[in-house]
């Protein structure tokens, strides 16, 4: 574009002695709007997503978004590859799980970062989007539950989770606290973490169970704002992955009957199986990966496990 | 000379007339766009209102992932943070604005109106982020509320965001009285503060009426901010305490749950169709406006 700009402000000057100095600003008015309506039209077509993502067989690139509990592993992975691969380029991006499935179902990222399962409709989805999607799982997660420091709870049953979050109790008084009102945190509908808790804690794996959140629930739009709130606010209860839990809050142990045996999350306690609310994390590909995702996902499910446990994961056995 | 050989030269009325046509069409793809935007927000939306019960759409439980719509607890949680916003923001604007342009000396005057611009270019995030760290706490501690993050924190911050509109309009229409009108008011005895609410106020409330119109249309879309710092629990703000506890509007709504919803889906099209209520009550507002303050102009105010 700029060079056909130039090649019409040259010539333009030569028309000049055909008539007035007048005239010729207004032919320059006319050929710029005329350009720049053939500008918009151009960036118009360029746009075309058609257009836009050719097979570049150079620098690979390797499209990865989806989970906001898995992006900071996901990015991990991914530095440390290029770092070893300067070849291959992968951009990582968060989102939510559902955020990433439905980026993998439209076609517009390779590899789909998911902390659930795809659910039936969204493999239909894909399915009749010509997309059939892989599942492998990548990690394991432990999802804690997190209080201010000076709260004296120190365990919770399932049930008194479940209580809590339906808005059943609403003073700490009740589960052994101080007298204080019950601020509930929760993640946005589209986290996996909060479909994982709702269906496995609150629920408590009771498919039958119409349980759903109170709506005092506070839906924070991030790991960030529910880390934020827990450490400032000692009235707040809120979840999330193992890897984002800071040391400013302090993390409850859990048990899923009355009888316990109550249970801190640690990277032990999930790999022996004894922490109640753990769950693996997956990724996702648009049919079976083949070249450099097929390479990647390989060096992420072996070597790659050695990056898991500093991000505060638990990595495959 | 020159005007001669414009009218008589061919080619120059040509492009003169190219030139009125191109303008034209620029001008008119404007109202196209409003328009087109307009129509995709009924095609998407208005589906909403035939998928969902009625009763199920104005109930008062949003609950999208189990299929319970209830809009009612949004559109109140928006008018809620809003209307607040515009309570605390509407005297402190137009004392401001009065205060800039009667009272303040030139200097201060000159320092003072580039600040305010420079307010209003602080991205909404940033004064997001702000509230939730530094506001939210504050109200927790001094309010005694069980949570920082409530619908007044959203107004306060809300009230920040409409404060440079209202008082750079406000002003506008402060500037419009003639000089006379106060000239006449000193000459009756008229002290400074009687000359200013008696007279000048006023004589400029049609434009203070749409600074805070203008204000209020600033709230009531303003999304990341309010996302940030209201809670987001889609509660029913019916009890007095409702100011101090969160609240979910309708903006944070369609921000936080459009990314995951499946295009065409039940959700997706409450989403528009909560576009389309957000569009009506706008429009509703500004209708209001235009028609206090041509009736006050028929009645004989200022212009």
């Amino acid at each position: 574009m700029p060079v056909l700009g130039l090649t019409l402000m040259n010539c333009l000057p030569i028309t000049e002695d055909l008539c007035s100095n007048d005239c010729f600003y207004r032919r320059l008015l006319v050929a710029g709007l005329f350009l720049l309506i053939l500008t918009l039209g151009l960036a118009a077509c360029g746009s075309d997503p058609q257009d836009s993502t050719p097979d570049a067989p150079t620098a690979e690139t390797i499209e990865n978004k989806g989970s906001d509990t898995l992006v900071n592993l996901a990015l991990a992975w991914a530095e440390e590859y290029m770092d070893l691969h300067p070849e291959v380029r992968i951009s990582v991006t968060g989102g939510g799980s559902g955020t990433g499935i439905a980026a993998l179902i439209n076609g517009t990222v390779d590899v789909a970062n998911a902390s659930r399962r795809m659910k039936p409709e969204e493999v239909e989805a894909a399915e009749a989007n010509g997309v059939s999607p892989v599942e492998f799982v990548v990690a394991r997660d432990a999802i804690a539950v997190v209080v201010h420091p000076s709260n004296p709870v120190d365990t919770l049953t399932f049930q008194q989770i479940s209580d809590i979050y339906t808005g059943k109790i609403t003073n700490w008084r009740e589960v052994g606290g101080d007298d204080r009102p019950i601020v509930l945190l929760s993640r946005e509908s589209n986290s996996g973490t909060y479909v994982y808790f709702l269906e496995n804690v609150v629920r408590m794996g009771n498919e039958e169970s119409d349980l759903l959140f109170s709506p005092g629930t506070l839906l924070m739009p991030s790991s960030e704002g529910i880390t934020a709130e827990v450490s400032q606010n000692p009235n707040a209860i809120g979840y999330d992955g193992l890897g984002y839990v800071t040391p400013e809050q302090k993390v409850v142990a859990v048990a899923r009957t009355a009888k316990g045996p109550f249970v801190m999350p640690s990277v032990e306690t999930v790999n022996n199986d004894s922490y109640p609310i753990s769950r693996p994390l997956f990724v996702y590909t648009a049919g079976e990966p083949t070249g450099q995702i097929l390479a990647y996902l390989e060096w992420v499910r072996g070597e790659g496990q050695a990056l898991v446990p500093e991000i505060g994961f638990v990595p495959l056995q | 000379m020159i005007e001669d050989d414009v009218l008589t030269n061919g080619k120059t009325r040509w492009a003169e007339f190219l030139i009125e046509a191109v303008i034209q069409v620029l001008g008119f793809s404007a109202i196209g766009f409003v328009t087109l935007i307009f129509v995709f927000l009924l095609r998407e939306g208005v589906p909403a209102f035939f998928e969902v019960r009625f009763d199920n759409l104005f109930g008062t439980r949003w609950y999208p992932t189990f299929e319970l719509f209830g809009t009612f607890p949004l559109i109140l949680g928006s008018l809620l943070v809003t209307v607040t916003a515009i309570g605390i923001a509407l005297p402190l604007g137009v004392a401001t604005a009065v205060f800039v342009r009667e009272v303040a000396p030139n200097w201060a005057r000159e320092i003072l109106k580039p600040m305010i611009e420079v307010l209003a270019g602080i991205p909404s995030v940033v004064l997001g982020f702000f509230g939730m760290t530094l506001v939210a706490p504050f109200v927790r501690e001094r309010l005694g509320t069980p949570t920082g993050l409530t619908a007044l924190t959203g107004a306060l911050i809300l009230a920040y965001m409409s404060l440079p509109t209202i008082i750079s309009v406000a002003e506008d229409a402060l500037d419009a009285v003639p000089k006379s009108y106060r000239d006449g008011a000193r000459a009756m005895g008229a002290t400074e503060w009687q000359t200013i609410w008696r007279v000048v106020v006023p004589a400029a409330r049609s434009g203070v009426v749409t600074a805070v119109m203008l204000g209020l249309g600033r709230a009531i879309g303003e999304t990341m901010a309010v996302m940030l710092v209201t809670g987001n629990a889609a509660r029913m703000p019916v009890t007095f305490d409702s100011l101090f506890r969160p609240a979910r509007t309708m903006t944070a709504t369609v921000a936080a749950e459009m990314g995951e919803v499946a295009q065409g889906s039940v959700h997706y099209h409450v989403l528009f169709g909560i576009g389309l209520i957000l569009f009506v009550l706008t429009f509703v507002i500004n209708l209001t406006a235009a028609v206090t303050i041509f009736q006050k102009r028929r009645r004989g105010g200022l212009r």
